[in-house]
């Protein structure tokens, strides 16, 4: 809601001026979002009146102007633009001006004639683009009279940021009544006095959707000049709203509705055919809107319509068919109420906003109707003539506005303090809202301008806004002292973000929407989770895995020449699933990605620089995941390489996968390198377990080396567990300490090495139990991997 | 009585003037081995007359001890020397970097939500989460936003496409994380059904939230902290108190000015947005806009089947994205999103 703050104070004129005002209304919750001047400071500018032009004796391009300024002294300017006449009136600038911009005017002489001041355009005013010509004034101008006061240059704009609940404020009366509020500076609002009809042509108005239209003023004016001109005052203030002017009819409407908040249209009369009815869209229904747009109309869009078709969206947009032109005579004008309900989203699915659709699906008042249209009645009599027909109504039921029940201890309970009943008494008179008393209680009736009072706590929240929510105390609130879980079967994620931070990963946080080439690439997904209104195209579906991002991210930064990257992000990802909670039909479950690229470690001088590879961030993720143990199982993922890449398991549960980006998404995404990855349910990643005491064993700890020589393909895994579910109880630990291939294993093979390490927990071992042990698992192994010990 | 002061002299010249461990003990043997002088002193003493035997054994001796004190006295000497001779060979260059990984870190809204999060437990509010698919219900109509209600329209909505391709019913990227607080107080009823009284909900949600917008100032994708406290004594009072506590700890600073103006939200009544101004530095003295609040709207309660007569509390919402901005001082919302290490690693 934009309006010149000169057009708001001729209906309230509070003291407090400039930021003050603006601050006031802000802070009563009519946001003032940005206030601007009609025009930059400059001074010594009058009107003035061209006398006679002559052409500059020595440059084709300049005249030289006899100006009168009204000072009774004829001013000689000399001056280039073109529309320079003997006759206009013009802003000129005097000798001692500055203009916008720091433009100082002086006496000079311009190509030897002497020029005493400037006539303007009103870009070199700084009150619009213009450069074309002098801004030519009316021919009533006064000439002599300051510019700034002749044009109302000092008027302030106001921009308001409405809040959907304030549809009484979508007008220049209904700021004005805030104001009075606010200020207690009583409001003056316009005089409207019904028009006496002198002609008594009607139309029969017909109600077919009472509900969605309860209430529909019409009038016929005829003989109307449609090109009559708009007068300045009018068009300079539906300009300072924001509103082009277009013609005398179109303004007049736009006008009524910025002053009173009351949209209404304008039909030409003689386009009509006989009544005129308000009825819903039979669906299938086409109309065209004046804004060109064809629309075909579902069942629930209210329509006005004769009784032929359709003529108007109602309270959205008019028809072209039956709208105004200059050349209309006959003018049949509506003022209607139509139910926020039966307008609401209906623009907006046509893709296009309306002021007047603006309005009412957030409240017209029903209760003025009838005095806009008067209203507009007067303004078309006043400027374009004609002859009024008089107001035809059809009416049905008007929405009710319910009393609202005040109980003051609610109030204190609600804001904290107690503003006592004179003081309530007080702020609802100046809110005029009226009310009656019931023992304690106020009892107030909404006005009919009023959407937003239905319930306590409204009146409750007018009462502090006209208080103010400043000389409300902030208090240090007092509560229950309740301690609050702390888990130790979970780790907050807090901590399990910290673990891989420490690791050397960065967090990075990416949008969960993707491109639809990486959830096929990277999550074999054919089928993703779409949007129905993406941004963009690559940014069109939801992930189900954070991998493209962090590629992404890693190609970014590769871009800005980081050799090495190691990022990780948490987040959810999304798949369709008919179990899935607490939203049916897609499971949300959290991941934690971590991607690796480059060398192993920062290049430094102390270690050799090696590419980073599966088995480094495979310690990350075990560091990770401690004290829990993960196992790993290859396995073949989209993303990554089949024979460098794992299913991670912890107590027999896949939780993720870890491995090398598969050479040929190295390839398509232009990675120099194989970045290793791996992603995990965040869900496993948090659980941690409650650590179990058992007692240390005192006696001695023996520690064996043993050597085997196995097939290469064999895995280590299952040689790991079968060795730990086999192995005798002295037996504490089984430590891989190398991997050997080549001079001196036989081709095809690899040697293996552990370290045994055993203990008993009650005696020394001896030497015999120790042997036994040794030979128990190295039986095992050749039993059942075909192992030999390596000599 | 017989002076061996020479020879003690003679052995500790002769041991002052070796470097060698090695040839110190040859010395040594010159005076104390089994030919050494003093070794044939004492051996002489048999030869001497009974009566100064007593006296010149114990000159002998007192030499002797001297040699010896001589001796350790050098041989200590030189362990120093040699020790030191190694320690300087020893020497690192203790200016040359450190070994190891390199250190990652949490990206910057990360560090704002762990702050906030630990702000709000120390008074009590549990950390709660919820779907970022959400339900129309929960995201809108719970929240006294019924179909077609124009505060929609505050909100430009991401909706899930159908299987036809067509707009999927009743899901929709959350708008706002306030859908969690719908979510926890319905857990909440449904834990203390029965109960005589119902204990204190006290909430936060921060998590990511979705709106059709994008430029400079607004990213598709951004965060949120919702926050939730009903009880039986909760009033718009304590909502400012809290706020003004959070604001003042959040941005470790006293020297900074809240205000709260009337607004609207559909599930909040009053209804105030918050606006904070700082009192020094770059952006000295102008209100920016920081959160959303209210005291809650009693149908949101009758929703999840709170009774509004009985119980009341104040919920706000506030943008974690700009409160990394003003605390680190970030002046472009998209480097959040951007993964550009050179950015990021300034919070590590």
């Amino acid at each position: 809601m934009k309006f010149s703050e000169s057009w708001l104070r001729s209906f309230v004129d509070p003291a407090c001026s400039g930021g003050e005002f603006s601050h006031l209304l802000t802070m009563a919750g009519l946001e003032v979002e940005e206030e601007e001047t009609v025009a930059p400071a400059f001074d010594k500018v009058l009107v003035a009146e061209v006398l006679a032009v002559e052409k500059h004796p020595d440059a084709e391009r300049l005249n030289v102007c006899r100006v009168d300024v009204g000072s009774g002294e004829t001013l000689q300017i000399v001056c280039g633009a073109p529309n320079a006449a003997a006759g206009i009136k013009v802003p000129c600038a005097l000798p001692g001006a500055e203009l916008p911009g720091g433009f100082a005017i002086k006496v000079a002489k311009v190509r030897g004639v002497a020029s005493s001041g400037m006539l303007c355009s009103a870009k070199e005013l700084g009150i619009a683009e213009d450069a074309a010509g002098l801004l030519l004034l009316s021919d009533e101008a006064p000439v002599g009279e300051d510019i700034r006061r002749h044009l109302d240059l000092d008027d302030r704009l106001l921009t308001l940021k409405l809040t959907p609940n304030r549809a009484d404020c979508l007008s220049l009366e209904g700021v004005a009544r805030e104001v009075a509020a606010l200020t207690g500076t009583p409001a003056r609002l316009t005089q409207v006095d019904a028009v006496e009809p002198t002609i008594s042509r009607a139309r029969d108005l017909v109600l077919d959707a009472p509900e969605a239209c309860p209430r529909y003023c019409g009038r016929v004016i005829a003989g109307v000049d449609a090109a009559a001109p708009t007068p300045t005052w009018m068009s300079r203030r539906l300009e300072r709203s924001g509103i082009r002017p277009i013609s005398a009819l179109v303004d007049i409407t736009n006008y009524v509705m910025l002053e009173v908040g009351q949209p209404l249209h304008a039909f030409d009369d003689s386009r009509l055919h006989g009544a005129i009815h308000a009825r819903m869209a039979r669906a299938g229904e086409k109309i065209t809107l004046l804004n060109e747009q064809t629309v075909e109309l579902q069942d629930d869009v209210l329509l006005i319509a004769d009784e032929q078709r359709p003529l108007a969206m109602a309270g959205v947009m008019g028809g072209e068919e039956s709208g105004i032109s200059l050349d209309t005579r006959e003018l049949f004008l509506e003022a209607a109420f139509f139910a926020p309900t039966a307008i609401a989203g209906r623009a907006r699915r046509y893709g296009f906003v309306s002021d007047a659709a603006h309005r009412f699906e957030r409240g017209v008042d029903f209760g003025g109707t009838r005095r806009a249209l008067e209203r507009a009645t007067r303004l078309v009599l006043d400027i374009c003539g004609g002859q009024a027909g008089p107001v035809s109504e059809a009416l049905a039921i008007l929405p009710e506005r319910p009393e609202v029940r005040l109980r003051p201890e609610r109030v204190a309970k609600v804001l904290g303090i107690a503003l006592g009943d004179e003081r309530i008494g007080e702020l609802f008179a100046r809110l005029a809202l009226p009310f009656r008393r019931d023992a304690d209680d106020f009892v107030v009736t909404p006005p009919s301008y009023r959407f937003d009072v239905e319930i306590e706590e409204d009146l409750i929240e007018e009462l502090a806004r006209l208080h103010g929510y400043e000389n409300i105390p902030a208090v240090v609130p007092t509560g229950f002292l309740a301690m609050l879980p702390q888990t130790e079967q979970t780790r907050p994620l807090a901590r399990v973000r910290q673990i891989v931070a420490d690791c050397g990963y960065q967090e990075v946080v990416n949008f969960a929407f993707v491109d639809e080439a990486w959830e096929r690439d990277f999550a074999g997904n054919g089928e993703p989770i779409r949007l129905a209104n993406p941004i963009a195209s690559q940014l069109s579906v939801m992930r189900s895995t954070l991998i493209g991002g962090l590629l992404a991210n890693l190609a970014g930064n590769l871009k800005r020449r980081q050799a090495r990257a190691r990022l990780f992000e948490t987040g959810r990802c999304f798949f369709r699933d008919a179990a899935g909670e607490p939203v049916a039909g897609f499971r949300q479950p959290w991941k934690l990605t971590a991607l690796a690229y480059g060398t192993a470690f920062p290049e430094q001088w102390g270690c050799a620089a090696r590419p980073v590879d599966f088995f480094d961030i495979k310690g990350d993720l075990e560091r990770l995941l401690a004290p829990r143990v993960a196992s790993f199982e290859k396995t073949a993922h989209p993303a990554l390489h089949p024979g460098r890449s794992a299913l991670v398991l912890v107590a027999g549960k896949a939780i993720g996968v870890i491995g090398e980006l598969h050479p040929q998404w190295q390839q398509k995404y232009e990675l120099p390198q194989a970045p290793v990855i791996f992603e995990v349910d965040l869900d496993a990643v948090v659980m941690a377990g409650r650590a179990q005491h058992v007692e240390v064993s005192r006696q001695p700890v023996v520690i064996r080396d043993m050597a085997i020589v196995v097939d290469q393909r064999l895995d280590l895994q299952p040689l790991i567990d079968g060795m730990s579910a086999t192995r005798p109880e002295i037996v504490r630990e089984i430590n891989l300490f190398d991997v050997y291939v080549g001079r001196g294993v036989e081709a095809g093979k690899k040697s293996l090495a552990f370290r045994i390490t055993m203990q008993d927990t009650r005696k020394t071992l001896q030497e015999v139990e120790v042997d036994a042990a040794m030979q128990h698992l190295m039986a095992y192994l050749q039993e059942t991997f075909a192992a030999q010990l390596r000599v | 009585m017989h002076n061996f002061d020479e020879i003690v002299h003679a052995a500790s010249a002769a041991f002052a003037a070796t470097d060698d461990p090695d040839a110190l003990e040859q010395i040594k043997a010159t005076y104390l081995g089994k030919s050494g002088q003093i070794t044939a002193l004492l051996k002489g003493l048999a030869t001497l007359p009974a009566d100064q035997r007593k006296s010149v054994g114990v000159s002998i001796n007192r030499a002797k001890d001297a040699v010896e004190a001589a001796l350790n006295a050098r041989r200590e000497a030189l362990r120093q020397l040699a020790l030191a001779a190694r320690l300087a060979e020893e020497a690192l260059d203790v200016t040359l970097p450190g070994r190891g990984q390199s250190r990652g870190g949490l990206h910057p809204v990360t560090r704002t939500l762990e702050r906030i999060e630990a702000l709000f437990a120390a008074i009590g509010f549990e950390v709660a989460d919820g779907p970022e698919i959400e339900a129309d219900f929960q995201n809108f109509t719970a929240l006294n936003t019924p179909a077609d209600h124009p505060a929609r329209s505050m909100h430009d909505t991401f909706y899930l496409q159908d299987s036809s391709g067509g707009v999927a019913e009743n899901v929709l990227l959350r708008t706002h994380t306030s859908p969690i607080q719908v979510r926890y107080m319905q857990a909440h009823v449904a834990r203390h059904a029965g109960a005589q009284t119902m204990p204190e909900i006290r909430v936060i949600a921060p998590g990511r939230v979705y709106r059709v917008d994008s430029d400079a100032t607004h990213s598709p994708m951004f965060h949120q902290v919702e926050g939730l406290w009903v009880g039986e004594r909760v009033s718009f009072a304590d909502l400012k108190g809290v706020i003004g506590d959070f604001l003042r700890r959040f941005f470790e600073s006293d020297d900074l000015r809240v205000r709260f103006r009337p607004s609207f939200f559909p599930f909040t009544e009053p209804s105030a947005e918050i606006d904070m101004a700082f009192m020094s530095g770059a952006l000295k003295g102008r209100w920016l806009e920081i959160a959303g609040c209210g005291m809650v709207h009693p149908n949101v309660l009758r929703h999840v089947g709170i009774d509004p007569e009985k119980y009341i509390g104040f919920a706000f919402g506030m943008g974690p994205d700009r409160l990394t901005m003003l605390r680190y001082g970030v002046n472009d919302l998209r480097l959040f999103y951007d993964g550009d290490l050179r950015f990021l690693r300034q919070f590590a």
